[in-house]
């Protein structure tokens, strides 16, 4: 792995992840979710849900967000943000696609979702 | 002085350098015009229309040989360069070289072929030139001859409708899960892909090509999952890269394709380049128009004029005869970003607009594209469209300065309009009709017919009455089945099944869904209903279902998971509890359970260990118990005749044979049965959703108990006096349940809706129905009974399921 000399931080291939899905990146800081989209992007946010602690990485995902699999709470990918009437937000992480890989910021993954 | 200018690749971009140069400063240059090509410039895009027949070279050819020898350019044709000398200027190909001032590279790309085993045989060719092209049209001069084409995009899809022109029997071998993916969303490739599949093509998607086979010509293709396609020819339309080679050996600068300024100057101050070869600003060109803006870049840069090249937005169009499609900009979904869909299903007419800050950034147009160029001209100009918002899919035609109604594109339809398309009903008829006193949408119906057949125009209809009649109409509120459609689960099941609906894109495509993908509340009751509807032809979406089904294992509040092994009619032996024990002992389970359905409930299992404790239970025997799904979860039973004093017949033994007839169907929600041996009843029968209390002379079926929220004793279907007949109309029952009822209403529901009546006369009178209905589960049944568990007990499962990389250890460091 290019760690640590590098930010971004190969994690994985593309299709590593199934469209409309989701894996988990874990840190010490807890798990990062890593999505990918039906148009083939990808997003990073915490796994945990903040109602009730639900992993977002096993919700069903549709356009850029999910719905958390415990109680259906629907989440941006990109903002974080909880959709609709809900309150509440995930943190977000740095990801993008480079020649069919992965990569997440890795200051930020070290950093957590507190700095 | 005249300056000596040589041009590497006579291509599309270097034409029109050329023109630009030459028309400007007709006696300054001596040129000369290397191509690999043993040719002149033409017009690569219409390679197409020459391949499928409708034209022929000479009509596609742009400079021709008075061109040339008119501005005195010194053709070498047929030679490709091979080495730039850039000390001393010159260029060298094989036959010599051509010393230079200036030196433009137009190499263009050179297509990217896979390399899989095989992939050099003859009869494997790519698509980029007037060979391949007049190669393709050779190999389809003999009678019967198939053709493979490798890559769904653009070049690809081309290429098959040419070669199906041509008459071959052609197949398009697509790596994604829709054509043409990078310029179209699913429903729009939906679409293209039943245009073509209607003109005798075949397309299969989501195929990985694994190799051509052949032994001294290419006989067949052969992919991942097993499918072999025969092939006399194969054509690669996978994808292509900037060709570069020459600029590389020459120590160039080059990312992906070679460096070049706003200027189109290379890091070599005497060297352009343009065209595809060309990386601007960290971006590469695949379609004419950018290059273009080059050309003409490049040409005052040699005339020593400012001019700086800017990137436009490109818009794309499939040159198929016959097949709509137009895409500009950018419409993947994104947050702050909505999207305007418009579905005409009756005429396959799809537009889909992305908005974003009142702009309009991307467009998907399919079956009617004569506005593409004025939305493609509002997302250049970054147009504000607040104001026509409302009516802006309706194009152009539409934007009379109406203001915000949102029924004014309704109000705005000419009366003849076609607005019911099962029965042909416009616009005119049903304004008549209320003018001769209908009132409601029922009214319209009885008189006109309009949305009395599949009911997708309902909503149109009733846009029609509000806007005719104003105030005086109001706007019924049916339950639609989510924010993405107006539909009821009802009307989207019937639709399933009439209209023969069998893919996701094809149902949200066809009943005018409003959002591009669905939803969670939408995506998990499609994708039962269609497995239900059409076992065969389609293919479970785990993607679709929630996470518990998709794991095959119940999700635990603190994220980890139950695993229930199947205990048929609750019988187990030492070696299964055994094999269960070990499990809990080998995988540190925190809390075992006897659950309530007679089986044993290992409680607190990590993600990552479910393929390897799946593996151990497999072993010892065990499958899965499909505790977590909406499908059938146990049969209860009790001991019956073989130990009980009371026992009237072999409770135990009809409930493992429902049990393993049953077991690993969907149903549209979980399903639990069970079998007593006397009306004592200790198994609890009258209050599952099929419950069978057996009785001296036979088996009294009682169906639609609960025993949850509600509480509700089972209604008698029916008593019958065999075994046989007592699993037959069990079997029947859950066929039938499953076919008709809403995605998450469990029996008693259902039942409280169809009544019954209707239900016995569908099974209990009608033998025939009921046979029919025995031989559809089973048939369902030979697809989805398989052990999920044995299925994912393999390496890729285990990777899977595991993270996809673990940080912890190195963020300690
Ligand atoms: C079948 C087909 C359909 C297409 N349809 C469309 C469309 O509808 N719309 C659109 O915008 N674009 C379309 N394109 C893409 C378009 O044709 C290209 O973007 C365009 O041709 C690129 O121009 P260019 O001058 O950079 O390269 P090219 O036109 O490829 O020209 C490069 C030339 O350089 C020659 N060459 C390469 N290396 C050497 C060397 N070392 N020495 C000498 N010569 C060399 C090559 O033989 C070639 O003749 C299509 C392409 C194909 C193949
Ligand atoms: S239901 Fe009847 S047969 Fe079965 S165990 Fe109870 S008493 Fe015995
Ligand atoms: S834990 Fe996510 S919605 Fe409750």
């Amino acid at each position: 792995m290019n760690w640590p000399n590098q930010n971004w931080l190969d994690i994985g291939a593309l299709n590593d992840i199934p469209q409309r899905g989701a894996r988990v990146v874990k840190t010490v800081h807890g798990c990062v979710a890593v999505f990918r989209t039906g148009d083939d992007q990808v997003f990073a946010i915490d796994d945990r849900c903040p109602h009730k602690g639900g992993p977002l990485s096993e919700g069903i995902v549709h356009g850029h967000a999910v719905t958390c699999p415990l109680h259906n709470w629907v989440f941006s990918l990109e903002t974080g943000m909880a959709q609709g009437a809900d309150e509440g937000a995930v943190a977000t992480y740095p990801a993008r696609i480079e020649g069919g890989r992965i990569l997440l910021d890795a200051k930020r993954l070290i950093r957590g979702a507190a700095a | 002085m005249k300056r000596k200018l040589v041009i590497i690749g006579a291509g599309m971009a270097s034409g029109r350098v050329l023109e630009h140069l030459l028309a400007a400063e007709p006696e300054g240059w001596d040129v000369t015009l290397f191509n690999a090509e043993p040719r002149g410039n033409y017009n690569r895009i219409m390679l197409s229309p020459v391949l499928s027949g409708e034209k022929t070279y000479q009509d596609i050819v742009t400079h021709d040989d008075d061109f040339y020898a008119q501005h005195k350019i010194n053709c070498r044709f047929g030679e490709a360069v091979v080495r730039i000398d850039r000390e001393n200027k010159v260029v060298y190909s094989n036959e010599g070289g051509a010393p230079y001032d200036k030196l433009l590279i137009a190499t263009g790309s050179a297509p990217f072929i896979i390399p899989v085993p095989g992939h050099d045989l003859p009869g494997v060719i790519t698509y980029r030139d007037m060979d391949d092209t007049q190669a393709m049209i050779d190999a389809s001069d003999k009678p019967g001859a198939k053709a493979v084409v490798i890559g769904g995009g653009l070049l690809g899809l081309e290429a098959a409708a040419g070669l199906k022109a041509r008459g071959m029997e052609v197949a398009v071998i697509h790596l994604m899960g829709h054509l043409m993916e990078r310029q179209l969303d699913p429903a729009a490739g939906y679409l293209l892909q039943k245009d073509l599949e209607a003109r005798g093509i075949t397309v299969h998607c989501k195929g990985a090509t694994k190799a051509i086979l052949g032994t001294d010509r290419v006989e067949a293709v052969l992919l991942d999952d097993g499918t072999v396609y025969d092939a006399d020819q194969v054509c690669m339309a996978v994808g292509i890269r900037p060709e570069v080679r020459i600029a590389t050996d020459a120590a160039l600068e080059i990312g992906r394709g070679i460096t070049v300024n706003d200027q189109m100057v290379t890091s070599d101050p005497d060297i352009l380049a343009v065209g595809e070869c060309v990386e601007h600003n960290a971006q590469l060109f695949g379609l004419v128009a950018p290059l273009y803006d080059q050309a003409k870049v490049v040409a005052a840069t040699l005339l020593n004029k400012d001019a700086a090249f800017q990137p436009v937005q490109t818009a794309t169009k499939l040159k198929v005869t016959g097949v709509d499609l137009f895409s500009a900009g950018d419409f993947a979904d994104a947050n702050g970003r909505e999207d305007i869909v418009f579905r005409d299903p009756a005429r396959g007419v799809y537009k889909r607009l992305v908005i974003e800050d009142n702009r309009l950034i991307g467009a998907v147009m399919y079956g009617e594209t004569g506005d593409g160029s004025w939305f493609f001209g509002l997302i250049k100009d970054g147009t504000d469209i607040s104001d026509m918002r409302d009516t802006l899919i309706f194009g152009p035609a539409y934007q009379g300065g109406t203001g915000a109604d949102p029924l004014a594109a309704v109000a705005a339809l000419p009366l003849d309009a076609e607005i019911c398309g099962c029965n042909g009903i416009c616009k005119g008829t049903i304004v008549s009709a209320i003018e001769g006193g209908a009132t409601s949408l029922a009214d319209i119906k009885a008189q006109t017919k309009a949305s009395a057949s599949c009911g997708t125009c309902t909503g149109l209809v009733e846009q029609v009455l509000a806007s005719t009649l104003g105030d005086a109409f109001k706007m019924p509120a049916a339950q639609p089945m989510c924010g993405c459609t107006d539909l009821t689960h009802e009307d989207v099941r019937r639709l399933i099944k009439a209209r023969e609906l069998k893919s996701m894109p094809a149902v949200m495509q066809e009943l005018g869904w409003k959002t591009s993908c669905g939803c969670h509340v939408c995506r998990p009751a499609l994708n039962f209903y269609l497995l239900a509807d059409w076992p065969e032809d389609y293919h479970d979406d785990a993607q679709s279902r929630f996470v518990n089904e998709r794991n095959h294992a119940n999700i635990q509040k603190d994220g980890t998971y139950s695993v229930v092994p199947r205990m048929w009619g609750g019988m187990t032996n030492p070696r299964e509890l055994r094999a269960v024990a070990d499990a809990a002992d080998k995988y540190d389970i925190p809390a075992v359970k006897v659950t309530g359905g007679q089986r044993i409930d290992l409680l607190g299992v990590k993600k990552e260990h479910l393929p390897d404790i799946w593996a151990d239970l497999n072993a010892a025997g065990l499958v899965s118990g499909h505790a977590y799904s909406k499908g059938l979860r146990t049969v209860k039973t009790c001991v019956g005749t073989d130990f009980c004093r009371f026992g009237t017949q072999d409770s135990t033994g009809l409930g493992i044979k429902l049990e393993k007839r049953l077991w690993g169907s969907w149903t549209p929600h979980k399903v639990k049965l069970a079998v007593s041996g006397c009306p004592r009843n200790c198994a609890e029968a009258t209050c599952k959703d099929v419950g069978i209390v057996c009785v001296d002379s036979g088996f009294e079926i009682g169906v639609g108990g609960a025993a949850g929220m509600d509480l509700k004793e089972t209604e008698r279907l029916a008593k019958v006096a065999t075994e046989a007949e007592a699993i037959d109309l069990t079997v029947a029952f859950v066929q039938l349940y499953r076919e008709h009822a809403k995605y998450l209403d469990r029996p008693y529901k259902w039942l409280a809706k169809v009544g019954l009546e209707w239900v016995q006369a569908q099974i209990v009178e009608d033998m025939d129905n009921r046979a029919a209905l025995i031989k559809r589960f089973d048939l369902s049944q030979t697809i989805y009974q398989r052990d999920p568990w044995a299925d994912r007990a393999t390496p890729q499962a285990r990777a899977d399921f595991a993270p996809l990389a673990d940080l912890t250890k190195e963020a300690a460091e």
